[in-house]
């Protein structure tokens, strides 16, 4: 394993950059409408919010063409926005409106979008590492070239699963990238009241594969080493885990801070707002010499885009009740 | 027409899928081993290659999650669980995942797997190597459970599983591997959902899953000897089952009894006998009666194995009770 490189000498393209800032705040803002939402009650479903995380599936994303597959969990709005899920539907979704992505049946925690790579994000936790295994053995079988990416937090490593499936993906070199965002919290407890200690990537050195400590509130660190892991799997050579290292503002669940959990909690958050992903990033164009206005051009066009979405959502029409059997076995193909 | 072993028809329809599809591969423990899978997988990693015939680490949960994950991107995977006991350790991707997928999506990713899982029991191997646990899976929406019990079933079942589009829990019994019976060579599916009657009858109606089915036919003939004509029905398919087949047979015969090897509470027996009993309350002539196991794990002794698996007995008993 190696610390992951610093970004500041990253010869990356300024477009680029814009791009993945772009995406970034477009997660913030919407993540910001939503916990609104919740406050007020406007919305019920369970919404775990994606706040301070946003670098981690952005700088992925970045590194992966539209037809790879990632896999998300019960924190996965900035997965499936990161991915180019549209945000409309999203919106709609976390409504539970006919219009959502998922009809309306699965709310903020079950969102897809296979058009653009997403099978499909589900809260048990670990649950969809053997899944993202599994579209990576068909990828080997199928030798299409797609990656595979399981997005899952610091807790699903202590699941069975995770274990089992990241043995299986290095035995047979499948073409997945594990990326665990540990955000030091699993639901209420801290990483450290939960394992011995604090040496996740060294989970690579168990299966021979390399496992990768990052800065997950650094964008572009995360994209070069997805980069690289990309680059492994397309060569046959299989998976690779990173862990990126990130922190959580909100609660597990809901749109509350949790400064509550303990003493610690508000330490620790005093600790990591100064290093808010998205305003290192703004930083750096300005530094690149990105005009303020551009920047400032981008946040309310996004603004702007919420705004819309919302007003998709709300005006959206409830599932029809007849419908409320429809698709329990599925006569579909499945897709390719 | 060729008779075939059970077994001999499960390898047929693997060999015939991976043969004809290249969407198909098979993944679980033991395969290259007839220790696990006896002859029905026999030599097939031999055939079709180790890349599509994966006898994978122990792992049921990554296995299984593995091949609900590939069929989800529309890959026709089947998992293979020697041991539908140790299945247990692959209950979230079946139930919480493929089960549930079609739905929470809203018909927009289906899951076309196979989850074929093997009851392998007598010969004092006792509680955690013996269960028939069909009723739990039966209990899940969008999931579908087949339990052949001919060889022509195995072959047409498994093939009718594969070409489903839905999640299908396909088991088999290593009681009736060396079973034979006629088994056309070309590929053909046996429709999910449509139970068989194998001998007709007017004064009775026997429902019987799996192994029962051949101890109902023995029944049958026993039952003939002292006057009492059963129509026998071999279910094939516990869920969705044959409401149609069996209500149309209990309208005639007034008697129904059915003969499930597993557990009485909650199980397919309970689930046949409210359905009919609520359908044909004024047409029935007495109880449903049921023929299970004791609600009790599997015993060790042979002593015990004897008198814990029900048999042609213990349906000749049901059916004269219902009688009397």
């Amino acid at each position: 394993m190696t610390d992951a490189q610093q970004s500041e000498h990253s010869p990356l393209d300024l477009d680029l950059k814009i791009s993945m800032y772009t995406s970034m705040v477009l997660i913030r803002q919407s993540e910001e409408a939503i916990a609104d939402l919740v406050e007020s009650k406007e919305i019920k479903t369970p919404c775990h919010l994606y706040i301070g995380q946003e670098a981690i599936a952005v700088g992925v994303c970045a590194a992966l063409n539209t037809d790879d597959y990632i896999w998300g969990a019960h924190r996965s709005h900035g997965h499936y926005l990161a991915k180019g899920g549209n945000l409309n539907q999203m919106m709609a979704e976390i409504f539970g409106r006919k219009t959502g992505c998922a009809g309306g049946r699965g709310g903020s925690m079950h969102l897809c979008a296979p058009e653009v790579g997403i099978p499909g994000t589900v809260p048990l936790v670990a649950a969809t590492i053997p899944l993202a295994t599994g579209s990576g053995m068909a990828s080997k079988l199928r030798k299409d070239g797609r990656i595979s990416v399981p997005f899952f937090g610091d807790g699903a490593t202590e699941e069975g699963h995770f274990h089992e499936s990241i043995n299986m993906a290095a035995l047979y070199n499948l073409p997945v990238i594990f990326v665990c965002e540990n955000n030091m919290y699993a639901s209420h407890l801290q990483l450290l009241e939960r394992r011995p200690a604090d040496n996740l990537q060294k989970i690579g050195d168990l299966y021979e594969i390399p496992g990768l400590r990052i800065d997950g509130n650094d964008v572009i660190a995360v994209y070069e080493a997805t980069r690289t892991a990309v680059e492994r799997a397309k060569k046959g050579e299989g998976p690779s885990f990173l862990e990126c290292r990130t922190y959580r503002w909100l609660g597990h669940v809901g749109h509350d801070r949790n400064l509550d959990v303990g003493v610690k909690r508000r330490d620790e958050l005093e600790e990591w707002l100064p290093k808010d992903p998205v305003a290192r990033l703004r930083l750096q164009l300005i530094e690149a010499g990105v005009d303020a206005s551009e920047i400032e051009r981008i946040d309310q066009g996004l603004q702007a885009d919420i705004e819309t979405a919302l007003a998709f959502a709300r005006n959206s029409p409830n599932p029809k009740n007849d419908s409320l059997l429809d698709h329990v076995f599925s006569s579909n193909e499945g897709i390719s | 027409m060729r008779l075939l072993s059970y077994a001999q028809a499960i390898r047929e329809a693997h060999a015939q899928l991976l043969e004809s599809d290249p969407r198909v591969f098979v993944i679980g423990q033991g395969l290259y081993s007839p220790w696990y899978a006896g002859s029905s997988l026999l030599d097939i990693d031999k055939d079709y290659g180790r890349d599509r015939v994966i006898d994978s680490p122990v792992s049921e949960n990554a296995t299984t999650g593995a091949a609900v994950g590939a069929a989800i991107v529309g890959m026709r995977p089947i998992v293979f669980h020697p041991r539908m006991d140790f299945m247990l350790l692959a209950v979230d991707p079946i139930v919480n995942q493929a089960a549930n997928w079609s739905y929470l999506f809203d018909g927009k990713i289906n899951v076309p797997v196979v989850i074929r899982s093997v009851i392998n029991r007598g010969g004092e191997q006792g509680a955690q190597h013996s269960q028939a646990l069909q009723a739990m899976f039966m209990h899940i929406p969008g999931l579908k459970v087949v339990m052949p019990s001919t060889p022509y079933d195995a072959k047409g079942l498994l093939i009718a599983a594969v070409n489903d589009g839905n999640p299908v829990m396909y088991i088999d019994d290593r009681w009736l591997y060396e079973e034979t019976g006629e088994v056309p060579e070309e590929m053909y599916q046996v429709p999910i959902g449509s139970a068989q009657i194998m001998r007709e009858g007017a004064d009775v109606s026997i429902v019987a899953t799996s192994y029962m089915v051949s101890h109902a036919m023995t029944a049958a003939v026993q039952l003939e000897d002292q006057g009492i004509q059963a129509e026998i029905i071999n279910l094939r398919s516990i869920k969705p089952w044959d409401k149609e087949t069996v209500l149309a047979s209990v309208q005639k015969t007034g008697r129904l009894v059915i003969a499930d090897a597993a557990w009485a509470t909650g199980g397919i027996a309970a689930e046949i006998g409210m359905t009919i009993s609520s359908a044909l309350f004024s047409e029935l002539k007495s109880p449903v009666q049921r023929v299970t196991l004791p609600d009790a794990p599997a015993p060790i002794a042979t002593a015990h194995e004897e008198i814990y698996y029900p048999d042609a007995t213990n349906i000749v008993n049901a059916v004269k009770n219902l009688l009397n």
